[in-house]
């Protein structure tokens, strides 16, 4: 008994080690949190390419973006570092690089001059100290406003131009008897509906003089003041199954035509594509930008930790190369919905709200960049606290909420 | 002479046989305390660093309102939940001890819900609770246009819905083990009780009861271990929202340990929650000791 079972290991280990010697050159274990339909269908771009490349991907999909990046992190704290792990583009990997346990990815960048091709934001996103640590390799908008075409015609609504506009329609859906705004209440979201409002009502000036400067004058603004009133507004448009909802579950509210909008990152037209509604016919996409500069871009990075075996280098640069190249670029970005990070590309296969979203990354006065990219982890959670606090009890006053700011704005991180 | 050396041997096998839990305890629980400890006094962020603050990411946390309400959230959840669970379970187990015909069936139904994971409780719960596609819906649908019943959505209610189904998962258990005492109970109480004329309902409250010290004792100390722990049941049920309104203390140490990539701050709040677990717990063993050893002395 025994002995036919380690006879039959034999073999099968022999194999094994031949075929790990085989592709050992350019193996490359990836690990990413892109488990849903459209997102999968998306990562599938890249390990497609690559093994087109020469390479060998082994997939490493762990779901929920804190999970995966807590996995990641802690196997390279550990000394079994993955090949790439994926990051949300702005701070989450600011500790690995101080602690130089990222290899940086200057090579590859040169080759393919990425300071020609990216966008500043994103440029200054991925480097530190004067190297790239990272690569970009898409543009999500985070603060997108969705709307249904029948609704908004059935109220005899026009596609609203700002949230005091939109308030306006709001109120015209609520008197229809359907759910004005449809919300996810999560932490996150809340947050995200929060800084849509306050792009809009105070403007990129006041966007980074809270998240950038932490500077109290700008949560003192009168600018400051105006969006956290408009926000409390928004309370009278949610239902009252809001609180606790998934965003996909809000967009379906859209989608089947039971709620009129939602503030949400372009993520969600994955949703309205698996239910076959077609941008610009059946579901209309805006943004709102009063005081100029209205698109707030985020989007993700892949990481390389440094080995201990320098041939695993190798692998990590192709996979850099392969996941920038123009195809796998406009590829990725139909599946994933969202935008080519490279600003040189033809865009014209692309939908009409990632075509509207292309445009405004060629004009830098535009963008902003998103708060994932501007503060640290612990300070955006902070934030969401308080937001999520004041959303959920109004009885708090805005005067209570700006000093609650003021205080998370104080504080050490 | 011979008893000797198999004293000895016998001694040393019961040391070797003790030496996993032992190196369990001191590397796994001591040593994971300590170090806990060690990185609430330091500035570390992400990742662990040596550098000494002092008592600074105390004095964060305790300026810190979700903190706050996190700790009184459990304060009211653990209150209720034990109180409650023990009352339930006790009922439960009177109920069953009547001797029924169908008691197998009703002690599965009612340890049914301990069997499962705090996540689906959590989330059977809000899929019922949801204002708009659970119970009231439901009563709505029947005709009463004006029910109401959204505690989930709403922050003052919230955490009760909590404490609900935390009695509903572990009332169960509690009526198992307060069964086993009541079965446990000599027939000779009851018959003398019955000559005597005595109500039931009273036999229960002034003689029984007070008789099931140890089940009252075992089932407290289950009950307390699982609110201290709370954190998938209000992950899958409110998700700690509305606002804070469900926010317990575990689900502060996991966001900041790993979302937040704030170490320092977690480890605070870790350190202070064994610190208040101690502080209830050393006195209450302390006494229970003292009152083993007076029990030994007579």
């Amino acid at each position: 008994m025994g002995r036919s079972r380690f006879h039959a290991l034999v073999p099968a280990a022999v194999l094994t080690m031949l075929a790990g010697a085989a592709s050992a050159q350019q193996r490359a274990e990836v690990i990413h949190w892109w488990t849903s339909g459209g997102e999968s269908a998306a990562v599938r771009v890249f390990a497609e390419q690559f093994t087109k490349a020469g390479g060998t991907w082994v997939d490493t999909a762990i779901a929920g973006g804190a999970n995966a990046r807590t996995a990641a992190i802690n196997r390279t704290v550990g000394g079994d570092p993955p090949t790439a792990m994926q990051f949300n583009t702005g701070k989450q990997f600011d500790d690995l690089v101080e602690n130089n346990l990222l290899a940086d990815v200057d090579s590859v960048a040169a080759a393919q001059n990425w300071k020609a091709i990216l966008p500043e934001a994103i440029i200054s996103a991925v480097s530190r100290n004067g190297k790239f640590y990272a690569v970009p390799v898409n543009i999500h908008g985070q603060n997108w406003v969705w709307y249904n075409k029948s609704v908004l015609e059935k109220v005899g609504a026009a596609e609203p131009k700002s949230w005091d506009e939109a308030i306006v329609v709001l109120e015209k859906i609520k008197a229809a008897g359907l759910i004005p705004l449809a919300f996810s209440g999560q932490k996150n979201w809340e947050r995200d509906l929060f800084n849509t409002v306050m792009l809009d009502k105070a403007g990129p000036v006041v966007w980074n003089g809270i998240y950038t400067q932490r500077s109290e004058a700008a949560a003192r603004s009168a600018e400051f003041r105006a969006a956290v009133e408009t926000f409390a507004k928004l309370r009278n448009y949610v239902d009252a199954g809001s609180p606790g909802r998934n965003w996909n579950d809000a967009t379906a509210l859209v989608i089947q035509g039971r709620a009129g909008m939602q503030v949400m990152g372009d993520w969600a037209k994955g949703e309205f594509a698996a239910a076959n509604k077609m941008a610009g016919k059946d579901f209309g996409c805006t943004l709102f930008g009063s005081k100029g500069g209205g698109y707030v871009i985020g989007g993700d990075v892949f990481a390389f930790p440094k080995q201990k075996d320098a041939s695993r280098t190798g692998a990590q640069m192709l996979l850099a190369k392969t996941m920038l190249e123009p195809e796998t670029q406009i590829l990725f970005a139909q599946k994933k919905g969202s935008i080519p990070v490279r600003t040189d590309l033809d865009t014209s296969a692309l939908d009409i709200c990632a075509q509207k979203a292309a445009g405004l990354m060629k004009d830098k006065s535009q963008q902003v960049a998103s708060v994932q990219m501007l503060a640290p982890p612990a300070m955006n959670g902070a934030m969401e606290d308080v937001i999520s606090q004041f959303w959920n009890g109004p009885s708090t006053t805005t005067d209570q909420f700006i000093e609650k700011v003021v205080g998370v704005l104080k504080q050490r991180y | 002479m011979p008893g000797f050396p198999r004293r000895l041997t016998s001694r040393a096998a019961a040391g070797l046989a003790l030496l996993p839990a032992l190196t369990i305890l001191l590397v796994a629980h001591l040593g994971s305390t300590s170090w806990t400890i060690w990185i609430s006094l330091t500035s570390s962020r992400m990742l662990p660093n040596s550098n000494f603050v002092g008592l600074r990411q105390y004095e964060t946390l305790l300026n810190n309102d979700r903190w706050l309400v996190s700790a009184q959230n459990l304060a009211v959840f653990g209150t209720l939940m034990v109180v409650g669970s023990l009352l339930v379970g006790l009922l439960l187990a009177i109920a069953i001890d009547q001797r029924l015909r169908v008691e197998n069936t009703l002690r599965s139904i009612f340890l049914y819900p301990f069997s499962m994971s705090f996540v689906v409780t959590g989330l059977a719960w809000q899929w019922m609770l949801n204002p708009t596609h659970g119970i009231q819906k439901l009563v709505r649908g029947w005709g009463f246009e004006t029910f109401q019943f959204d505690w989930i959505v709403r922050q003052e209610t919230v955490i009760y819905t909590l404490v609900f189904a935390g009695i509903w998962h572990a009332a169960g258990l509690v009526m198992a083990i307060m069964l086993a005492g009541l079965r446990g109970i000599d027939e000779e109480i009851w018959k003398a009780s019955r000559v005597d004329g005595i109500p039931a309902w009273r036999t229960y409250v002034s003689i029984v009861i007070p008789m099931l010290g140890a089940s009252f004792a075992t089932a407290g100390i289950l009950l307390s271990a699982s609110v201290v722990r709370l954190y998938d049941l209000a992950v899958a049920m409110t998700n700690g929202g509305p606002g804070l309104a469900s926010e317990v203390p575990a689900k502060f140490v996991m966001d900041h340990l790993f979302e937040r990539g704030n170490l320092g701050l977690a480890a605070a709040a870790a350190t202070s929650m064994l610190v208040t677990v101690v502080s209830i717990a050393a006195p209450l063993l302390y006494a229970r000791s003292r009152a083993r050893t007076a029990e030994t002395r007579r």
